[in-house]
């Protein structure tokens, strides 16, 4: 008995374990889809189940009738990164893990460009930083190629390349020689964003001056004022005229208007004359009357 | 050259301790993540002050707590110390979405692996990845369905605000993911 009966059982032990595999939910996740793409899932099994597509950028939960494929139409899922898929029926479930990427096309650039003042002729010192996005605003991490250009006011431009890394590209670049608004743009494919800079004159380069007697007065007057790249400095930048005599000493500070500064001064015989702004230092006269 | 720093609970939890906001979520989680930190990779772009990186880091790290709160207990005013822009409204739109159908997820992160790999030149923005591995359990009106083991890469940009760090972008990739 014992031998007849023994290959029945384990015969039913195996109908039960393959009857029950065939009703277990079962899927078949792709290891990865792009961002907001018409996709499907195969599943297994049969009746009634849900589906629950969870990550930290995005959840899904469908119905599902299994042995059928679950398809999900163009944009529904778009937030990139890791999701966990759970395929559950009562308390039978199957799971995994799969990726959503960005689609690999930017389509906005979030740049940011300092300073957006600052004087001309200044080395590296305009810097432009690029996160590069895809249509979802999730981040392209693979290298992407973003051109930086900073043009200034005669339509000079400085041009750079640069490969993005995991979503950043980023350069520096020199100020113009010549004063005025200055555009800085940062391109990713067909997608571009502009950052106006003003470009200012930088301190005076020199400063020469001149004396003439007024009476009892002497007429100081400087050369028009440049910066070191020709630049006029703005009106207003103070320029110090200083007279000393005997231990004496008298100081006047002027802004300059129209290129140059002005001031009339007593007229000392012997006196010595001289003329500064901030940090640069013009030539000295010996005032002798004429 | 490599330097480790190995983080247990005690700065996370000093750190959230005194917001008092995530008491719950760090009662509830027995085993802190590990944390290690690799030294900066930041190819010349801006010099980064030991405070700075140790900011950025503590910050990140509460971050994730925050995050994993919020899911969990799909409340969305959660995220609001530790992200902003994208970051912020990415994960709270999921906080909402849970909501509406019936769903909370719980991350239990099980170790971090970090590298600052970007201070913008204005140091507006710094950008880290972080290999992170960590659990999601997901529930389903309050029933779990699975806790499911995960190995990511995280990207992530911080941006200053008025006392701290706050995440700005915070999104996975594959972990076999081109490394630096």
């Amino acid at each position: 008995m014992i031998g007849v009966r023994a290959p029945v059982l384990v015969g039913l032990v195996l109908v039960a374990a393959s009857a029950a595999a065939a009703q277990s939910p079962g899927m078949n996740l792709p290891p990865s889809v792009t961002a907001g793409t018409a996709f499907s899932i195969p599943t297994s099994g049969s009746g009634q189940a849900i589906l629950i597509l969870a990550g930290p950028g995005q959840v899904l939960r469908e119905s599902v009738s299994l042995g059928q494929p679950v398809s999900f139409a163009p944009g529904v899922l778009y937030s990139a990164g890791r999701y966990v898929a759970v395929l559950a029926q009562g308390s039978a479930t199957d799971s995994g893990v799969f990726d959503v990427t960005p689609v690999p096309q930017p389509q906005k650039l979030s740049f940011l460009a300092r300073p957006s003042r600052l004087p001309v002729a200044l080395p590296n010192g305009v810097s432009g930083t690029a996160f590069v996005f895809d249509a979802y605003h999730n981040i392209i991490t693979t290298p992407v190629p973003v051109s930086f250009q900073l043009s200034d006011s005669t339509g000079k431009a400085q041009e750079r390349t640069v490969t993005s890394h995991d979503g950043v590209a980023w350069t520096r670049m020199n100020s113009a020689s010549k004063e005025g608004t200055a555009k800085f743009v940062a391109r990713a494919g067909d997608v571009a964003s502009t950052r106006v800079i003003d470009e200012v004159p930088g301190d005076p380069c020199s400063l020469t001056l001149i004396a003439h007697p007024d009476g009892s007065k002497v007429a100081l007057q400087t050369a028009p004022v440049r910066d070191c790249s020709g630049n006029p400095v703005p009106d207003g930048t103070i320029v110090t005229f200083t007279e000393a005599r005997d231990g004496l000493q008298s100081t006047v500070d002027v802004p300059i208007k129209q290129d140059v500064a002005r001031v009339d001064m007593p007229s000392w015989d012997g006196a010595t004359i001289s003329v500064a702004s901030g940090i640069v230092a013009g030539n000295e006269i010996r005032w002798e009357g004429r | 050259m490599i330097r480790t720093i190995l983080i247990r609970a005690t700065l996370i939890a000093a750190t959230l301790a005194l917001s008092g906001l995530l008491a719950q979520p760090l009662a509830a989680q027995t085993d802190a993540p590990s944390v290690q930190v690799d030294p900066p990779d930041l190819q010349g772009s801006r010099p980064l002050e030991k405070q700075t990186e140790a900011a950025v880091i503590r910050d990140y790290l509460q971050s994730w707590q925050s995050m994993a709160a919020a899911l969990d207990n799909n409340q969305p005013a959660l995220l609001d110390a530790d992200f902003v822009g994208t970051a912020h409204d990415t994960l709270a739109a999921t906080v909402d979405e849970q909501t509406k159908l019936g769903i909370h997820t719980h991350y239990v992160a099980r170790s971090h692996h970090l590298q600052i790999v970007f201070y913008s030149p204005e140091g507006l923005a710094i950008q880290l990845v972080d290999t992170v591995a960590y659990d999601e359990q997901i529930f389903d009106h309050d029933r779990e369905l699975i806790s499911q083991p995960v190995n990511a890469r995280y990207v992530v940009v911080l941006t200053p605000s008025e006392v701290r760090w706050r995440v700005r972008f915070f999104q996975a990739t594959p972990p076999a993911s081109p490394a630096h």
